[in-house]
């Protein structure tokens, strides 16, 4: 279809279509009386009403109208422009028309919607269609930014969701970097025994795919390293990567682990902090057997051969008071080098991969349940390291007086659902309290009483999990634990006195066990805070990254080119964690395989007027205002502006335009709303 | 000013008009949460949107106000979370400014307000706006347009009255006879 071109100097003739959008605007403005009143404005060449303008034949309306009326300038009074904005630009580029001669009208989610007076309702929507038709002759013809997408990725955080998408886009060619904080990849899930409902074990699942990324040609696996510094915008961000020294040259070392033999420490002697410090390890150390990569580490705090203490920059100093005898025994391969110093690495990619995952609620802020004051209190992750065959423990559930416990009780809800701690439910603990029931009760033929609120197991094959486990013998006791405090009858053992009311029988319980389990809640990472800054991101009121819709885009965040996956999120079990990554993955694939993304128009740019007086200059937060020392005069860099309009507002002379909300935009804006309407 | 623009006189059946400038990513977004939400509130409110808070020059409050806006409210993301970094900052510290301004006029300080409301703050649209209207409706019309009006015509009247007074030096004000007077005590 050929396109319209304006004739030079044509009048402005507006097109205004009212939406009835069914009942949702007509049943509270008159919309055939706004339609009647638009008319008799000046520009206005045709002013309709339909039932659903955003539907095929409202669309054909519209641009029937361009073709036969020769309309120039196209306002819709409907729903949010944030809804629906786009589909009536792409209606009346298809007619011929420019999209950006377009303005849009919200009358639904603020106006009908919102009110209960037809008449009030009436002549606001009437005053904001007049504000639209008197700004929208000052439209311009704009094109729409096209920005180049570089096709290499960064996925922040290691964990099952940054792993599946790390794989799902290094296997469709792309290359990727993965960066971890940890030494090695694997996140939360290495830590788990068994998952529900499957009761797969973690690991066995888990290491396929960790093996995968290790070896992977399109990914560069970059462990204990963290993300410095973030610039730039989407498809092309330029990301500063800070990787932490270990004292082993990852490419040199083969994970054959005579170091860790031949230390000088003959016995472990310090916390492991994989095993949430229920085991104890060397100063030399592999994070866990199956690690990827899967290469050792060295603690410089509690390394002999280190001084004690950090320097102004967080390298430690050589002492060289140690045998060494960890060198000796790596040998040829030279692996070990203790003047290793952190290594800075830039890297641009053109999408982002957020797979930061959570942090489980602290056990200590509920001080009733006694967590790190009586030795037989512990949370579920905990839990999960001794019932692991690889644990501290090699699978064998004792306590720590080394006795296997005969009565256990699950507390849920430690965390969760409570105002005085954190108020969402955290979607997991009541599934994967019902899992660690079962296998104590595997592991001991313990007594397991499960203390809960609600059973929420929602999620497929979920329910049929909870039944099956729940007819091995287990209590399930409805009712919030109030006390867990030493068994009075018992001072020897560290027995303790769980007490709850059990709300459907009306009891008040106290039950001696040997063992309690805090079913600890998510909560957001720790570092969740400052990660968002330096990616621009933001969060919900919770600290969960924020989507930018729950539904129609829950992997996207308001910053182009990021995306979520995984927990960081909100929280969610292992198979919604995977499908989010596959989402985020196939999210950032579609910007790659397109090559370019297309932004909003809304760039400023500096008129000749400037008078170069640099006050817009540090206004930038995103520094795309210079000052060209040729011509004396601010120049905004196209590329970098994102459209804030800031400098706008700043010049003194108004020698700043922006496109799509010029000044003289908004002023007719603000004239056409506060105009008389009839009947005020 | 358009036929439509000419300010008449308010009526008993006055009702405040306010202009509120809100921030496309968070502000805006909320009022559309509050419609999706059904949350009823007063219909006095008409939002112009703008990508950012940072946006809003303070020549669009004064120019909304003098076009007849009873009140004029902003709203930008919360502190620290603006989606452009910072540009609410800015709006803060040319609120303040404007604040001092608006007194130097005359103009109650509670006709501009500026409102930190997030994306998922449909509540407080509701609340902002309902408390809005009814401290606007307690304070009464400000009436710039009619103000306006009215000086013009006084100038008009005192224009009259110089070019007369003028002609009196000549041969008499048109209306208070031939006798050259001062024109306070002719109009004492």
């Amino acid at each position: 279809m050929k396109p319209i071109v304006p004739r030079k100097y044509e009048p402005v003739r507006i097109g205004f279509y009212i939406c009835h959008c069914g009942t949702n605007i007509a049943g509270m403005v008159d919309v055939e009386a706004v339609a009647k009143y638009v008319a008799t404005l000046p520009n206005v060449a045709v002013s309709r009403n339909y039932k659903y303008m955003c539907s095929d034949p409202g669309q054909e309306l519209i641009q029937q109208d361009i073709r036969e009326n020769r309309l120039n300038r196209v306002v819709v009074a409907a729903c949010s422009p944030l809804l629906h904005e786009r589909t009536f630009r792409k209606a009346i580029e298809a007619g011929g028309l420019n999209p950006y001669y377009f303005q849009m009208v919200n009358i639904r989610e603020h106006d009908a919607w919102v009110h209960t007076d037809r008449g009030e309702a009436t002549r606001k929507a009437m005053a904001l269609a007049r504000a639209a038709i008197q700004r929208v002759p000052h439209h311009k013809p704009l094109e729409v930014k096209k920005v180049a997408i570089h096709p290499n990725v960064l996925i922040v955080g290691g964990g099952i969701g940054g792993i599946h998408a790390a794989l799902t886009l290094a296997n469709a060619g792309k290359m990727v970097y993965l960066v971890e904080k940890e030494p090695t990849i694997g996140g939360h899930m290495a830590k788990f025994d068994k998952t529900f409902p499957t009761l797969d074990c973690a690991m066995c699942v888990l290491s396929p795919k960790m093996a995968a990324v290790g070896s992977h040609p399109n990914i560069h696996l970059w462990t204990y390293s963290e993300v410095a510094k973030v610039d730039g915008y989407v498809g092309n961000f330029k990301v500063t990567v800070r990787r932490k020294p270990r004292y082993i040259l990852e490419d040199l070392c083969t994970g054959c682990q005579e170091c860790v033999n031949a230390c000088v420490y003959k016995e472990p002697k310090f916390l492991d902090e994989f095993n949430l410090g229920l085991g104890k390890r060397k100063p030399v150390f592999l994070p866990f057997p199956q690690a990827v990569p899967p290469v050792t580490m060295i603690d410089p705090e509690v390394c002999l051969n280190f001084k004690r203490g950090k320097n102004p920059d967080g390298s430690h100093v050589v002492s060289d008071k140690c045998k060494k005898t960890c060198v000796e025994a790596c040998g040829d391969r030279k692996a070990i080098d203790f003047k290793q110093t952190q290594e800075i690495k830039e890297i641009t990619v053109g999408t982002i991969i957020m797979a930061t995952g959570f942090q489980i609620f602290d056990a200590k802020r509920v001080p009733y349940y006694g967590y790190g004051v009586y030795p037989n209190v512990y949370n579920a992750l905990e839990i999960e390291r001794l019932i692991n065959a690889s644990g501290p423990t090699e699978g064998e559930l004792v306590l720590r007086n080394g006795q296997v416990p005969k009565k256990v009780a699950i507390v849920h809800c430690v965390g969760s659902r409570d105002e005085n701690t954190n108020r969402w439910c955290s979607r997991v603990c009541c599934l994967y309290s019902l899992k660690l029931a079962h296998l104590i009760q595997e592991h001991t033929d313990a007594e397991v009483y499960n203390f809960y609120i609600d059973m929420r197991t929602p999620g497929k094959s979920m329910e049929e999990f909870y039944n099956r486990v729940a007819e091995e013998g287990m209590h399930l006791i409805r009712g919030r634990v109030a006390d867990v405090y030493p068994d009075p009858n018992d001072g020897t053992t560290g027995r303790l006195v769980v007490q709850a009311e059990d709300t459907l029988t009306n009891k008040i319980l106290k039950i001696p066990v040997d063992m309690v389990v805090l079913s600890v809640g998510l909560e957001p990472h720790p570092e969740a805070e400052s990660l968002r800054r330096m990616f621009n991101l933001s969060c919900s009121s919770e600290g969960w990254f924020l989507e930018r819709h729950p539904k129609l885009a829950p992997v996207n965040t308001f910053t182009d080119g990021i995306f979520l996956a995984g927990c960081c999120q909100g929280p969610k079990d292992i198979p919604d964690t995977v499908a989010q990554a596959g989402a985020a993955a196939a999210e950032a694939f579609s910007l790659i395989d397109k090559g370019h993304i297309e932004q909003e128009p809304n760039t400023a740019y500096i008129l000749d007027d400037c008078s170069g007086c640099k006050s817009c200059i540090p206004l930038c937060p995103y520094t795309a205002i210079s000052f060209a020392e040729d011509t004396k005069k601010a120049i905004i860099n196209e590329a970098l502006c994102k459209g804030c309009g800031t400098c706008v507002a700043s010049c003194p002379s108004g020698s700043i335009v922006q496109n799509l909300f010029e000044d003289e935009e908004i002023f007719s804006e603000i004239d056409g709303m506060l105009a008389t309407m009839p009947g005020e | 000013m358009t036929p439509e623009n000419q300010p008449s006189l308010p009526s008993a059946a006055w009702k405040p008009r306010i202009v509120a400038f809100f921030c496309n990513w968070c502000t805006y977004t909320a009022a559309d949460l509050a419609g999706v939400s059904r949350m009823k509130h007063a219909a006095n409110l008409r939002v112009i949107r703008l990508m950012c808070s940072g946006r809003v020059d303070p020549q669009f409050i004064v120019d909304a106000l003098a076009k007849g806006a009873d009140a004029v409210l902003i709203g930008g993301c919360h502190p620290n979370d603006c989606h452009y970094a910072e540009g609410n900052y800015k709006c803060l510290r040319r609120y303040q400014m404007l604040q001092r301004l608006l007194a130097d006029m005359g103009i109650e300080p509670e006709r501009l307000r500026l409102e930190w409301i997030s994306a998922a703050e449909g509540e407080k649209v509701k609340r902002v706006v309902n408390e809005m209207v009814e401290t606007v409706t307690k304070l009464g019309p400000l009436g710039l347009p009619q103000k306006f009006a009215q000086w013009d015509e006084e100038m008009e009247h005192f224009a009259e009255h110089v070019a007369a007074g003028e002609a009196a030096a000549d041969g008499g004000c048109t209306e208070h006879g031939t006798k050259t007077q001062p024109l306070e005590t002719a109009h004492a």
